[in-house]
């Protein structure tokens, strides 16, 4: 009787939101299929031939799935955390040796006449371990022990992926970070992170290009003044001595402005070498902050604004060094090098099917781009690019704005859990979706690398459907369960 | 447990996520909402250029023979997706490929790299040039084979067995050609040597084009603009060659098993009236999908066929070279036509000798030449290096003799209207002076017989008949007689003037027609017209090479002719019979029986040249 009631407040407990978008986004997600797969030989889209058929199919199991999932009580993850990791650790490990070679890529399954990649199974399992280890008593971030743990969990399974020569689902990986994040890691990792990355972008981009002029390389001069303005700003941000800002500030910037002053009027010179001593100056400064205050954030943030400063010249070094077709690749991608015919084929013409859009797009089925197969792997990888023929900006802004919506609900949902497990594996969810979202339709919009990894409820296939079901439903189950008094 | 502490976090993630979300839709913006060129590039995607290709021209010998025409032949095209039920077996054997060969083609087919663009639901070429013949096989089955097409386009084919060298080839473009002219295509040919090469533009015409509009499916919708933009194609000009294919078979039946050249020119004109490179090959060779295959096989033949060596191959001209060293001694006043020289068995100062046949002695020039004195123009160039009052140094003498040199047609390209003309070699004073160091009239004596430094093409050689014919005057030698609805190059037509007055010229005719007469080409002697000429026997590493170079008749020359016959011996062996017969075909039209048993034995006599590598 008792039990009856609970399940019955469990039902009306089930975000229902989140469902709706859900099927509002696998919905759209078909149709997209049908627009990049639809052969006008064979008009019946249902048909098991046809991809949009056979998606049609991963849907509705998916559905069944997901209503599975919804009956599986939290109280079973929660024992069987470790279990399921450990089996899934062993699946990936298995899979590297008796997978067949896929594309160069050893991560496909074949069971019966489907095909499975594990490692898209892979992350609910992870992130269950991470919420059953974070949960437990005494877990601290803080503890140097207790994070190498947690990060050992995410690490393990990158690697074996990676053994599958399956990077860009690897990389997915690094998603779990932001919920580590959320969970009181310090932000000064993710901002190193991100800093890396602007560093190399705008150092690389520029790094050939000239002030008007001046014998001054755009990209050295940048990346050495955001490397002082990131430095002042993490003496601001933590360690709150506004003294010491004052003195950075006018130092570095008023130097650096004087010697461009110098520089456009006087005798034009490379303004680097002074801002590369100023750089050195003010490391020597930090450092002696820190023997004077013997506070160790100093250290930290001298060794930071060091690494900063080399930062252009060991990757600008690096660079050289690479193989040719790793260069032309990153090249390619900071729009360094056009080369409609070679590495940026893809993106070029993903561009092109995009651009053709227009306003309102050319409607449902009517994207010449799309049929005329011009853009590869457009169902899988690609298939933004048939939202924004078909959909125009209307149609591919509204989907980015259901997917904020979508990430934003999870983030709702997450922080009202009651205990760490369901706020944890939440964090791991969303970010995981984030994380596609931000590869996914970035890369098709060449902003960012071509790593290829699906774009959730869109990208034609059962593996990353169920995937992603897996992972979204047995959140909701937990989320059901928040209102029911834990024993 | 609730963590509050880090719970403005949340923020920060759903502000990450609203960042992007925004960049993203900025970017979007400007994809699809102010950046034009993206739709432009799209559009060059879906419009479809039908490129239509014009009939390329067809070229005629002088007498209005068809030499070169087009034939249609077949391109085999495949819809990916209409193949269904293939019965790949009759397939394979009725257009006579492997399986493997088909798996491979439909594997490149689909392959976008190889193929970018690639619709399973447009046509792709299949198979390429297939004949007539292959054509009507496949055509009755053609029913049977679903999703196969086939596309018209022309071949070039051959209406002669000679004058390959001349005529050249056309075959698909390279990646090289496609970069360098935008007008070419992959899959589009282009003329690769010969005729067909440098007369491409013409040959050619221009391509046409139909913009169509095509669907999501591939289908084409119809005519852009209603065809406004469309471009009809304009067929290729006809060429007319200054050939005589009688006289060019001739050539190449006598030039049979052996090497060398043949190069004959009407003097007023330029007009090349044949040319014979031997060995050659059968034009027919080059025609249709075979001409791969062919080239490989010539191209790693030693006696290397492909070569033009009327054009492009250099030698030592021997004593034919000995009339422009007479008329540059005339001219500069270094000998009159009484001057005469000794020649005791050849020319001797000290220990320089350069041996000589046996003849009368001292000789004026008009017997030095009838008999190709060698002693006599070795006199000659020595005076002349050495006159220290007309020039004050020897570099200024050399640089003197080699002004003659040049203005003759020597050492560099007469530019004729052909692909891959040699220049030959004439020395100057540098030349020396960087080879030699201290270098006097001695050491180069030989360049005044032909030999040394001195080499020329038969072309060159054949020119100089035509300016001796020309008393004093050449036009630039060439092989296009006319252009249908076009004309000639104007640097075909320009008269170039020699430095030697005509009055010497006419000493230099006089003793070119007492060789034949009773000099050394006393064989090429005829009662019918009056023949000039100049044997020339050019020393080499292995047996000498023959050479003949002459006019006829010597009034109003109608024939300027260069033979020459790599190791045939002393110039009277085969230079002199073959440039007989050569005149006579071409003066009287046919050979007399004599003659023709004449021909029929040099046809027959062959050189043996071991298969060493030349």
């Amino acid at each position: 009787m008792e039990r009856e009631k609970g399940n019955k407040g469990i039902f009306l407990s089930i975000d229902w939101a989140t469902i709706l978008l859900y099927v509002i986004l696998i919905g759209w997600g078909w149709a997209s299929v049908c627009g990049a797969c639809y052969d006008f030989n064979q008009p019946d889209l249902f048909a098991w031939e046809t991809n949009s058929g056979k998606q049609i199919v991963w849907a509705i199991t998916s559905l069944v799935l997901a209503a599975v999932l919804l009956l599986i009580e939290k109280r079973f993850y929660d024992t069987a955390a470790y279990v399921i990791y450990g089996a899934m650790m062993l699946l990936l490990a298995v899979t590297i040796v008796i997978a067949p070679d896929t594309k160069g890529s050893r991560s496909w399954l074949p069971i019966g006449p489907v095909k499975l990649q594990p490692a898209e199974f892979a992350k609910f399992a992870v992130a269950l371990a991470l919420g059953k280890l974070m949960d437990q008593y005494g877990f601290s971030i803080k503890k140097m022990k207790d994070i190498g743990i947690a990060i050992g969990l995410i690490v393990f399974p990158m690697l074996l992926i990676i053994a599958q020569k399956e990077t860009g689902s690897a990389l997915v990986y690094f998603a779990f970070f932001l919920m580590l994040y959320r969970e009181g890691m310090t932000g000064s990792l993710l901002f190193c992170g991100f800093a890396c990355v602007v560093y190399f972008v705008v150092g690389m981009k520029f790094s050939q290009d000239y002030i008007t002029n001046m014998p001054v390389s755009i990209g050295e001069f940048s990346v050495l003044l955001l490397a002082m303005i990131f430095s002042i700003g993490l003496v601001l941000v933590y360690c709150h001595n506004w003294m010491a800002v004052k003195i950075m500030a006018a130092s570095c910037l008023g130097s650096t402005l004087l010697a461009l002053l110098f520089s456009i009027y006087v005798i034009p010179f490379d303004i680097c070498y002074i801002m590369l001593g100023v750089c050195v100056l003010m490391i020597g400064y930090i450092i002696g902050l820190a023997v004077y205050t013997h506070l160790y954030r100093y250290v930290l943030i001298a060794s930071f604004a060091l690494l900063s400063t080399s930062f252009f010249y060991i990757t600008d070094t690096l660079f050289q060094h690479l193989d040719n077709h790793q260069r032309v690749r990153i090249e390619v991608l900071l729009g360094m090098k056009d080369d409609p015919k070679g590495a940026g084929y893809n993106v070029n013409q993903a561009k092109i099917a995009i651009g053709s859009g227009g306003l309102w797009g050319k409607g449902f089925l009517n994207g010449t781009q799309t049929k005329l197969k011009y853009v590869p792997e457009q169902h899988t990888d690609f298939i933004f690019c048939t939202v924004g023929e078909e959909g125009g900006f209307v149609g591919s802004a509204l989907l980015l704005i259901a997917y904020l919506l979508f990430i934003w609900r999870l983030i709702y949902v997450a922080e009202r859990q009651t205990d760490t497990m369901g706020r944890v594996y939440g964090y791991c969810v969303l970010c995981i979706f984030l994380f596609h979202l931000f590869i996914n339709v970035g890369m098709v919009l060449g902003l960012t690398p071509v790593i290829g990894i699906p774009l959730p409820f869109f990208s034609y296939g059962g593996s990353s459907l169920w995937g992603f079901t897996l992972l979204l439903f047995i959140f909701l189950r937990m989320d059901a369960e928040r209102n029911l008094k834990r024993q | 447990m609730k963590s509050f502490k880090y719970e403005y976090r949340k923020y920060v993630l759903a502000g990450i996520a609203l960042i992007i979300v925004l960049s993203y839709i900025t970017r979007l913006a400007f994809l699809q909402l102010s950046d034009e060129e993206y739709k432009t590039r799209a559009d060059d995607n879906a419009f479809f250029n039908n490129v239509i290709f014009p009939a390329r021209g067809v070229i005629y010998d002088r007498n209005g023979e068809l030499l070169v025409y087009n034939q249609p032949a077949y391109d085999i095209m495949v819809i990916m997706r209409e193949v269904t039920n293939l019965d790949t077996l009759d397939f394979c054997n009725t257009l006579g490929i492997t399986k493997e060969q088909f798996d491979e083609r439909m594997r490149i087919i689909k392959d976008d790299k190889k193929n970018p663009g690639y619709s399973s639901y447009t046509q792709q070429l299949f198979m390429g040039q297939i004949s007539t013949e292959d054509f009507s096989i496949f055509q009755e089955k053609l029913f049977r084979f679903h999703g196969f097409y086939v596309r018209e386009r022309t071949i070039r084919r051959y209406a002669t067995d000679y004058c390959a060298h001349v005529l050249g080839d056309v075959a698909e473009v390279s990646q090289k050609e496609v970069d360098k002219d935008d007008y070419y295509s992959p899959g589009d040919y282009i003329g690769k040597q010969g005729v067909e090469r440098s007369y491409e533009p013409e040959l050619r015409g221009e391509k046409g084009v139909e913009v169509l509009l095509r669907d999501a499916r591939g289908r084409i919708q119809g005519h852009y603009k209603n065809g406004a933009l469309d471009r009809k194609p304009v067929p290729g000009k006809n060429l007319t060659l200054s050939i005589d294919a009688k006289l060019q078979a001739l050539g190449e039946r006598l030039m049979e098993g052996k090497m060398g050249a043949i190069v004959a020119i009407e003097p007023k004109t330029g007009e090349i009236l044949c040319m014979v490179s031997a060995p050659s090959y059968d034009p027919h060779r080059m025609e249709g999908k075979q001409r791969g295959a062919q080239m490989m096989e010539m191209q790693r033949d030693p006696m290397k066929p492909m070569l033009n060596r009327a054009i492009s191959g250099t030698y030592p001209p021997g004593s034919t070279f000995k009339t422009s060293q007479g008329l540059t001694f005339l001219q500069e006043g270094i000998i009159t036509n009484t001057t005469a020289y000794p020649c005791s068995r050849g020319f001797r100062i000290g220990r320089m000798k350069v041996g000589c046949h046996g003849h009368g002695a001292p000789l004026p020039l008009i017997p030095a030449i009838a008999t190709s004195c060698n002693g006599y123009f070795c006199w000659g160039l020595y005076h002349m290096l050495n006159n220290r009052t007309k020039y004050k140094t020897i570099q200024d003498a050399m640089t003197t003799w080699k002004n003659y040199m040049v203005s003759m047609g020597f050492g560099y390209k007469l530019g004729v209207d052909l692909p891959g003309e040699a220049r030959g070699m004439i020395p100057n004073a540098e030349y020396y002076d960087r080879r030699l160091g201290n270098w006097n009239a001695l050491g180069v004596i030989s360049i005044a017989i032909g030999q040394g430094e001195v080499t020329l093409t038969p072309l060159q050689i054949a020119n100089l008949g035509a300016t001796i014919a020309n008393r004093g005057y050449y036009i630039t030698p060439h092989i296009v007689k006319h252009i249908q609805g076009g004309h000639l190059a104007d640097s075909l037509k320009v008269k170039h003037k020699t430095m030697v007055d005509t009055c010497y010229y006419r000493m230099v005719v006089e003793g070119m027609r007492k060789a034949v007469q009773g000099g050394t080409c006393k064989s090429a002697n005829t009662s019918m017209y009056e023949v000039c000429g100049k044997t020339g026997t050019a020393q080499n590493r292995g047996q000498d090479h023959s050479a003949f170079m002459g006019f006829a008749p010597k009034d109003n020359p109608k024939i300027a002719i260069a033979v020459y016959v790599e190791n045939g011996g002393f110039g009277a062996h085969y230079g002199v019979p073959i440039g007989a017969l050569m005149m006579e075909q071409y003066i009287k039209g046919e050979l007399s029986p004599a003659s023709e048993a004449k021909a029929n034995t040099f046809q027959h006599k062959h050189i043996n040249y071991g298969t060493r590598e030349r």
